[in-house]
């Protein structure tokens, strides 16, 4: 495997975004989002323990405190209070938890459909390959925030519903990756010697194939986890996500909008949490390709 | 190229066509309708009502066929709660929308190429990664959010540009920019990846050795064939931004399309979410449609495939 070599090192620079990721943040750029991403997931884990607060208590008679850098900050309330006087650090904190289940469920769901099409195209070529270029077609031409918005409308806002409209609108990148993939590795010789000792299909498919394009799955996956926390935030955001009270980033913003003028850190605090989490994905998964597959960088 | 064309147009209208069903079995199948539409105190009697009124005791197909055929005719029927014919309410909020559209891609093309080919052109150099933070960031910060910052700033702090509305052209600055944004880091990759390939082709060697002017060569020889792909980019990029300028919309109270379409889903007024969701497709397909036709006209190769 060529990621033991440090091709990265002595190939020039094809991709733009990768190399701005690599200037941008030294070849740490990986390491730093690893850790910032292991950071939030332990405190979504260990959230109750972590939380100085009961995230769903209110008490107005101590609400919209400002954070402790403000000159009447407590340090009661590190991040201050919202408009219900609900501790914004403990809500932050519960918060990962739905930012992160949400992202790796909907991948998930996306994953399982887009590579399945995906792979099915690029292997059997012809007329499924046309069938299912066809559906990414109709797919992409679909606007998806307002077919979520319409469909979580029409069911009622949860988090299982936003997980399932997410799953079921953002295959196509995997699709499409996963089918030029295919295409790429399907002609190699194991491929062929698997398929003359008869091997089955699937077989060839699940134990020959999807190790082999593994790599640049596992990159499209950091990108749609990114792609479908900002969705489920902005959903939440425009009110059909995530119902309230659940501490969900896009919410607080939401909740945050009206006090916004006086105290512009409530909109502040979680807008700034969730820009480094996406970020942080963003930056795993372009650490992951240079490492793995620097070839395949455009 | 005709016949190339015909294909590309026929596969268009199929795509339309699937688009509508999808929606269309979508919000069909996602909830009882007529529950919906008569709210959560409604009786059974009045659902009945509700169902017998609007047609959705009809079966799928029936109701899918009739809505169709009306819809190729742009008759999509009238709004449950605005009362209006869904064409005149989509009419009046178009060219909000279209504007906002039009004017952030403008944006982003004017913030995007030049940055790219500086970049390509002073590889490495502060302006080089100044661009790369700009795109980096492009991808990681949620639209909604960026909006709400720059009303903040520009609006509250600074006092320069009105937080919303679009009675006057200061109104639209701030969304052109929160909407265009999203299209530049795309925009300037693509000029910049596209630059950095026409750069080192012999052709520039030959234009350096005859000795031309570096500005000569950079704008009538590089720029003009790495700016070929960001046309066909700009149209897709194009519709992406007609499609999420719901959320901009909302944000900035700008009474276009998204913003209608976020009316309508909050009141379940079904005949406009299911009119919006067919012209935003059509809209987006018709863009992608006029970019892969500009790629054939300029590049014969693409036709045979």
């Amino acid at each position: 495997m060529t990621a033991t070599l440090p091709l990265s090192d002595h190939l020039p620079p094809r991709s733009v975004f990768a190399t701005a990721m690599r200037r941008v943040f030294g070849h740490h750029g990986l390491m730093l989002g690893g850790i910032i991403l292991v950071l939030v997931a332990l405190v979504a884990i260990f959230a109750p323990l972590l939380a100085p607060h009961d995230p769903y208590a209110q008490n107005l008679s101590r609400r919209l405190i400002p954070p402790i850098w403000h000159a009447k900050g407590t340090w009661e309330h590190v991040l201050g209070t919202d408009k219900l006087g609900r501790d914004y650090l403990s809500r932050l904190i519960y918060g990962s938890r739905l930012s992160l289940i949400i992202g790796l469920s909907a991948t998930v769901i996306s994953g399982l459909i887009g590579t399945t099409l995906g792979v099915l195209a690029g292997y059997f070529g012809g007329r499924t390959d046309a069938v299912i270029n066809y559906l990414i077609t109709t797919r992409l031409a679909m606007p998806v925030v307002l077919v979520a918005l319409a469909v979580a409308s029409l069911v009622g806002g949860s988090l299982q519903v936003v997980i399932l409209v997410l799953g079921f609108l953002l295959w196509d990148r995997f699709a499409v990756v996963t089918r030029s993939a295919t295409m790429q590795v399907c002609h190699g010789d194991y491929i062929a010697a698997a398929q003359a000792i008869g091997c089955s299909t699937t077989r060839i498919l699940l134990s020959e194939l999807l190790p082999n394009i593994l790599n640049a799955l596992i990159v499209v996956a950091t990108l749609e986890m990114a792609h479908a926390i900002l969705l489920e935030a902005t959903l939440s955001f425009l009110g059909l996500g995530v119902p309230p009270p659940a501490p969900s980033w896009g919410l607080m913003i939401a909740e945050g909008k009206q006090y916004m003028f006086f105290s512009p850190w409530v909109i502040a605090i979680p807008g700034v949490t969730l820009l480094i989490l996406v970020l942080a994905i963003n930056l795993v998964g372009d650490g992951i390709r240079d490492a793995t597959a620097p070839e395949n960088r455009n | 190229m005709l016949r190339f064309a015909l294909r590309r147009l026929g596969v268009a209208i199929a795509v339309a066509f699937t688009v509508s069903l999808a929606c269309f079995l979508l919000l069909h199948l996602s909830g009882d309708l007529a529950t919906s539409i008569a709210g959560p105190e409604a009786t059974a009697a009045q659902i009945e009502a509700v169902r017998k009124q609007y047609g959705l005791d009809r079966p799928l197909v029936t109701q899918f066929a009739d809505w169709l055929w009306h819809a190729v005719q742009l008759d999509f029927g009238r709004s449950y709660y605005f009362q209006d014919r869904v064409i005149d309410l989509i009419a009046s909020r178009l060219p909000v929308t279209m504007i906002l559209g039009g004017l952030a891609l403008a944006f982003a093309l004017i913030v995007a190429i030049p940055l790219g080919v500086i970049a390509a052109i002073k590889r490495d150099s502060w302006i080089d990664r100044l661009a790369l933070v700009i795109a980096v960031l492009g991808q990681a910060m949620p639209s909604f959010w960026f909006g709400l910052t720059l009303i903040i700033v520009f609006s509250v702090q600074l006092r320069w540009l009105p937080a919303s509305g679009a009675d006057s052209w200061q109104g639209f600055i701030l969304p052109v920019v929160a909407l265009g944004y999203y299209a530049t880091p795309a925009i300037m990759r693509l000029t910049r990846t596209g630059m950095l390939d026409v750069l080192g082709s012999d052709y520039i060697r030959t234009a350096r050795a005859k000795g031309l002017r570096t500005g000569t060569i950079m704008f009538k020889h590089a720029l003009r064939n790495a700016i070929i792909p960001v046309i066909a980019l700009a149209a897709v990029q194009l519709g992406f931004m007609l499609g999420g300028s719901l959320v901009i919309e909302a944000v900035f109270s700008l009474h276009g399309l998204g913003y209608l379409a976020w009316e309508a889903i909050a009141r379940n007024d079904y005949p406009v979410m299911q009119a919006i969701v067919l012209i935003l497709a059509s809209i987006y397909i018709l863009l992608t449609l006029g970019a892969d036709l500009l790629n054939a006209a300029i590049d014969p190769r693409i036709r045979v495939r």
